[in-house]
């Protein structure tokens, strides 16, 4: 008798992600939506882990996890009072997230069935960690332009062949673009004192305003 | 593991057997670490403050207190508030012991000795470590009492900023080593003291008290514990926590105290590589010099002795923070941010930049090179 242990725990994680995803749409609870996600994404980088992806396992811990968990602080807990904490969906809402749902979800099971490599039977995923090859390494080399994979096939071909480009522009471009918008947001979502020296009592009744949990 | 019980059992029993082994290993580890540093705190709580701490229960040093503080923490009554939110209530206190339990799957207890060999062991360990947090906010926030919610927001706040300056310090001697492999960073540290990353460089020196400085913020510890703040939010987000589930948080905390000082060991000060080369001496490690290779048995032995070695260094650093803890006065949390944003992360940032320009200017290492054996 033998367990594919592989199999097994991509079904449970499979089932786990899908399960938390299913209950942050029928909850009503905002908070508890929150934790569901952060659950249903938890089991992602499970998923991530199993296929050996360790180094995305990671990230997706760290960013949409941790990052999920900025929100529901920062734009949940803070914002959410009365009405907002317990939101009900109206019968519209479902049929038009119903119809988008359906429709990617067929165009994602059309993508999926036709690749013939995946539904190959005689196809066994590598499932032993100490059998998987490092993957940090190739990701930073990467972005800087030095494709491990490709690097004994171009050894004779010029430095920068085709493929060989790096990820490093077009990522330091978007993460400065971030820390604009992030800047910017800031700018604008800030609190405004006015700029004549008063009496402290105005400042105080600004600070009580945008304290949190009153 | 798998391949030792595979000798006589089929694959699958073995497989299960071998993880069931590492779990109950590393549980046993986190447990029993808790169980000794709850006595260690209240031992050296009095000793600071000019007092004995237990003496009476099992003998002469209390040292069975930690026993009869479990009793009573599971004979307590559990509440829960009429205002909480009862699942997220319930869940809270596993969801943070989770995470900071996690954390030992990647650790390394001694060369090879470690449950998931990852190439990205730092990373992992910093992105799973960031995670208890969750629990404390959800915690707080169920709660339904404004004692609690300000504790998880005081956390919140505080966490998400100290995770920066912690990533940037634990960057730089990845950077100096080249690798994030945990077991490879302390294998390069083997020989005497000064083969230790501490000591590679002056910036390095620096990192590691910024380090530890975040590492203790991160971990919500004194003089850094705005969250559970007694003697202004009562006990903050534990606040309406009793009995078992309040142990659960308490465990999880002194769980992840133990995890990032052992992180700091591994990074820092050698992790199972002790000051003088005893374990190359006496034949039980291999040695990179002159291609030397152990017994099986005689590296079984050199490795048990690098897991004491290691677990000595990360005790040594909790009871730092039990030190500080019981010298030092809490910070406002003002003064919390203002350590983090205007000290912390301009230090770790001219570190990082000292630490490349050193090792651009001296690659062989000026005077102590990575890996020098010796």
């Amino acid at each position: 008798m033998g367990i594919d242990f592989h199999t097994l725990f991509f079904y449970l994680l499979a089932i786990l992600a899908s399960g938390f995803a299913l209950a942050v749409v029928l909850s009503n609870n905002i908070v508890r939506m929150a934790f569901y996600l952060v659950a249903s994404l938890g089991a992602v980088a499970g998923l991530f882990f199993l296929a050996g992806a360790d180094f995305v396992g990671a990230l997706q811990l760290m960013i949409y996890v941790g990052g999920t968990l900025v929100l529901l602080i920062f734009g949940v807990m803070l914002t959410a009072r009365g009405p907002l904490v317990n939101m009900g969906t109206s019968p519209a809402q479902w049929a038009m997230v119903g119809l988008i749902g359906a429709s990617l979800l067929a165009v994602l099971l059309y993508a999926a069935f036709s690749v013939g490599r995946w539904t190959d039977p005689g196809r066994i995923a590598p499932c032993r960690p100490d059998l998987m090859a490092p993957t940090s390494t190739p990701i930073g080399l990467g972005l800087l332009g030095v494709r491990v994979d490709r690097l004994d096939a171009d050894r004779a071909a010029p430095a920068l062949s085709e493929g060989m480009s790096g990820y490093l522009l077009p990522f330091e471009i978007v993460s400065v673009h971030l820390v604009v918008v992030l800047i910017g947001a800031a700018y604008l979502a800030r609190a405004r004192r006015r700029a004549t020296i008063g009496p402290a009592p105005a400042n105080r009744a600004t600070a009580t305003d945008s304290s949190p949990g009153d | 593991m798998a391949d030792f019980f595979a000798i006589w059992l089929p694959d699958w029993l073995a497989l299960s057997l071998a993880a069931l082994v590492h779990v109950t290993l590393i549980l046993a580890l986190a447990l029993t670490a808790a169980a000794a540093f709850t006595w260690a705190e209240r031992k050296v709580a009095g000793r600071i403050q000019d007092r004995l701490g237990p003496t009476r229960v099992g003998g002469r040093f209390g040292w069975l207190q930690a026993v009869a503080d479990g009793l009573k923490l599971v004979s307590k009554e559990d509440i829960i508030p009429k205002d909480a939110d009862p699942l997220l209530f319930r869940a809270a206190p596993y969801v943070s012991f989770c995470a900071s339990f996690c954390v030992y799957v990647a650790m390394p207890f001694a060369n090879g000795w470690v449950a998931l060999h990852l190439d990205t062991a730092v990373f992992f360990i910093l992105a799973v470590a960031g995670l208890e947090v969750l629990g404390v906010i959800l915690g707080g926030y169920a709660s339904g009492s404004k004692w609690s919610l300000f504790g998880a927001m005081r956390e919140a706040a505080q966490v998400v900023s100290y995770e920066v300056p912690l990533a940037l310090c634990a960057v730089i001697p990845v950077m100096v080593a080249g690798t994030m492999d945990l077991v490879a960073i302390g294998n390069m540290q083997s020989g005497w003291a000064w083969n230790w990353l501490i000591f590679h460089n002056p910036f390095l020196f620096a990192t590691f008290f910024i380090y530890f400085t975040c590492a203790v913020a991160s971990v919500n510890r004194a003089p850094f514990d705005l969250p559970e703040a007694e003697s202004e939010l009562v006990a903050g987000f534990l606040t309406e926590y009793s009995g078992f589930r309040w142990s659960v948080f308490f465990m999880a905390e002194y769980a992840s105290m133990f995890a990032v000082s052992m992180l700091a060991s591994i990074l820092f000060l050698g992790g199972w590589n002790g000051p003088a080369p005893i374990s190359l001496w006496l034949g039980l490690a291999p040695d990179p010099a002159t291609g030397y290779e152990p017994h099986a048995l005689l590296a079984y032995v050199g490795n048990f002795l690098g897991m004491v070695n290691i677990l000595t260094k990360a005790t040594l650093g909790v009871l730092v923070m039990m030190w500080a803890r019981w010298t030092l006065p809490r910070l406002r949390i003002d003064q919390v941010m203002t350590m983090c944003l205007k000290y912390c992360i301009p230090l770790a940032a001219a570190m990082f930049v000292g630490a490349m320009a050193y090792t651009y200017a001296f690659p062989a290492g000026l005077i102590f090179r990575v890996g020098g054996g010796g």
